[in-house]
């Protein structure tokens, strides 16, 4: 049955049905009890679960986030929130080092079932200490798997795909989403973990995208459809695994790729992307691959330079209509 | 604490077992068997082997990269050691490892780990957890002096007091991080000081003396179980040996070392035996024979081990079960 709700709401209900259904899963974070979460997602679950599993920490990412690796070892199910992922830079000695390090280190005898949730990404005017997309940088380690839900259907799905994993899963969320609406169907099966999906069908350019980006992927392809350029929107989902053969399918039908990457360019998602379609479909390339990138820049808090450091609808479309022979 | 005989003899085989088990660890790794990082924990025996005397096997341990001493105290085959430091899949982590990273499920011994603090916040969770789940164990973490530098070390303890956790905080203070001493990193250089600024319950004893650990430990476990809080034990000790292989040991007087060895925790202990007329019962020959041949079997289990095939180079990165 389908519903229309927020990103922040959908997210809400799939902690909130998984605390229900599993008394091993709790929430621990800043702010995410009595506050109700710094973007509000977790309002109300304090009233509903009580103080011993809407756990409230001090301003300790390290030890809240390595506490959710103990609790992880130790039978449960811990939900761990982060602020924002320039936050957690603070825990990352944890999320490094023993979450996505101690199954393989035991050789093979602890798995770490734990889920880190956090916003990402710019577009706040937060500027360069809230603002940046470090998904990418964190799918570079093994060990860990990167979730980035773009969609309300994916923003509730992923909730519980992370909670029934055995290891460490991430789940980058947009803060621009949050109040973002979509249709919602709880009952629906979920999508796993590593399946990209294609919300856009196309046949002349592929533009790949995750997260936040996906939007800017569709938007550009509703005005290169008034050029007659018809392109394909993957959403990858998942930047850990990433799905290769999604993106290969698709450029074996398109022959043209763009990426768009929330991320920096240098040592970037996207880059490992362009690596992978070199190694697995260079031969189906008709041109260059090309990506749409945030500039190299500390996210500037100027509206107008914030809009211009970041990946834009409009700079997918010249990109598009340049690969296209139509500029 | 009543000291039997059985007991005298348990605490000190354990430590003659420790002691010769890092002796033979320094042959090994001069013939080349052993490599990597070797941490000794020569001269710390007596807090392992007090400190595992007052701990159940549902009770869980958290150590640092300096830990063959605590892993063998805990029960953790020495053969299983042994092969893990020569990089077999015999080895408690299967060789993937080493000494820095000994693991053992069935002993509930969570590692080996070898970022300093970095094992403080899992055992605060490890404690949340039993708590959670209403179950009535303790974690234990062992850390040196140089984790309380850390601010990981800081957020635990604060954590754990705020939260009432079951969880022994054990200080190993040896005097040195690496190679810096104490009072040069330090403005307070109790260290139990600092865990009773978090309204934990602390206490500065004696390393060098197995009867004092065991005693203390005993204590705090069961204070634990009373008060549902954490304790901490901050352990004065002295590693007799350099910090790693790699160390020339220019930062520390000769005159020091020696003045430390006079307490060595096997010769204090000795004479503690002969005060209290149980030394004559100790047959420390045959327990040296014993745990001669125990270690001889050891190396003899890792020498005939199995190297892993290089086809099972990328397992244990995600769960067999998981698709990564």
């Amino acid at each position: 049955m389908d519903n229309i709700t927020t990103y922040r709401e959908a997210v809400r209900e799939a902690i909130r049905n998984a605390m229900r259904e599993d008394e091993r899963v709790f929430v621990m974070g800043e702010d995410v009890g009595h506050y109700g979460g710094c973007y509000a997602v977790s309002m109300g679950l304090l009233e509903e679960f009580g103080a011993e599993r809407i756990i409230d920490t001090p301003l300790s990412e390290s030890a809240f986030t390595g506490a959710g690796i103990g609790a992880a070892m130790n039978g449960m199910r811990p939900i761990v929130e982060i602020m924002t992922v320039n936050f957690s830079l603070l825990a990352l000695d944890q999320i490094m080092n023993n979450a996505a390090t101690l199954l393989h280190m035991s050789g093979g005898q602890f798995n770490v079932p734990l889920v880190i949730r956090m916003a990402t990404g710019g577009g706040k005017q937060l500027a360069a200490q809230h603002s940046h997309s470090l998904e990418g940088w964190l799918a570079h380690i093994p060990g860990l798997k990167i979730l980035t839900p773009a969609t309300v259907q994916d923003a509730y799905e992923m909730v519980g795909l992370a909670l029934s994993d055995p290891d460490p899963v991430l789940i980058f969320e947009n803060a621009l989403l949050y109040n973002s609406k979509g249709s919602l169907d709880t009952k629906a099966t979920p999508t796993p973990i590593g399946k990209a999906l294609i919300h856009k069908v196309g046949k002349d350019i592929t533009i790949v995208s995750y997260g936040i980006s996906l939007f800017k992927a569709l938007e550009a392809s509703k005005t290169l459809a008034e050029d007659g350029i018809d392109a394909e929107v993957i959403d990858l989902r998942s930047l850990r695994p990433l799905d290769d053969e999604t993106i290969m399918n698709s450029i074996k039908k398109t022959h043209k790729v763009i990426i768009v990457d929330e991320g920096w360019k240098s040592g970037s998602i996207s880059a490992e992307i362009m690596a992978r379609i070199n190694e697995q479909a260079f031969y189906e390339l008709d041109a260059p691959m090309e990506r749409i990138c945030t500039a190299e820049v500390p996210i500037p808090y100027a509206k107008h330079l914030e809009d211009a450091a970041l990946p834009q609808p409009q700079k997918i479309v010249a990109m598009a209509k340049k690969m296209m022979g139509k500029a | 604490m009543e000291l039997d005989l059985n007991k005298a003899k348990e605490f000190y085989k354990g430590m003659l077992l420790i002691r010769r088990f890092e002796e033979r660890c320094v042959e090994l790794y001069s013939n080349q068997k052993i490599r990597g990082f070797l941490h000794l924990y020569i001269g710390e025996e007596a807090i392992a082997v007090g400190l595992m005397s007052a701990l159940s096997q549902e009770d869980a341990i958290f150590a640092t990269y300096r830990e063959h001493g605590h892993a063998l105290a805990r029960g953790v085959s020495a053969k299983n050691i042994m092969a893990e430091m020569f990089g077999k899949m015999e080895g408690c982590s299967r060789g993937r490892g080493g000494s820095m990273h000994l693991f053992d499920g069935a002993m509930r011994f969570y590692g080996g780990s070898a970022i300093v603090a970095g094992a403080l916040p899992l055992a605060v969770g490890m404690a949340l957890a039993d708590k959670m789940m209403k179950r009535n164990r303790v974690t234990v973490c062992i850390f040196g002096d140089g984790a309380v530098a850390e601010g990981e070390f800081h957020e635990s303890l604060n954590l754990a007091a705020l939260w009432r956790l079951p969880v022994l905080f054990i200080c190993e203070n040896n005097r040195y991080a690496m190679g810096t001493a104490l009072k040069y990193t330090e403005s307070e250089t109790d260290i139990y000081k600092k865990a009773a600024s978090y309204k934990i319950s602390s206490k500065q004893i004696d390393g060098m003396s197995v009867i004092d650990v065991a005693r203390a430990a005993k204590e705090a476990i069961a204070s634990i179980h009373a008060e549902q809080a954490p304790m901490f034990l901050e352990c004065l000790t002295y590693r007799f040996r350099a910090h790693s292989m790699f160390d020339a040991e220019l930062y520390r007087e000769k005159a020091e070392v020696e003045e430390w060895k006079r307490r060595d925790p096997l010769l204090v202990f000795e004479e503690s035996l002969k005060e209290k007329n149980m030394w004559s019962e100790i047959d420390s020959a045959k327990m040296e024979d014993e745990i001669n041949n125990t270690i001889d079997e050891a190396v003899t289990f890792a020498e005939n081990g199995t190297l892993e095939p290089i086809e099972d180079l990328e397992r244990f990165v995600y769960s067999e079960a998981s698709h990564g």
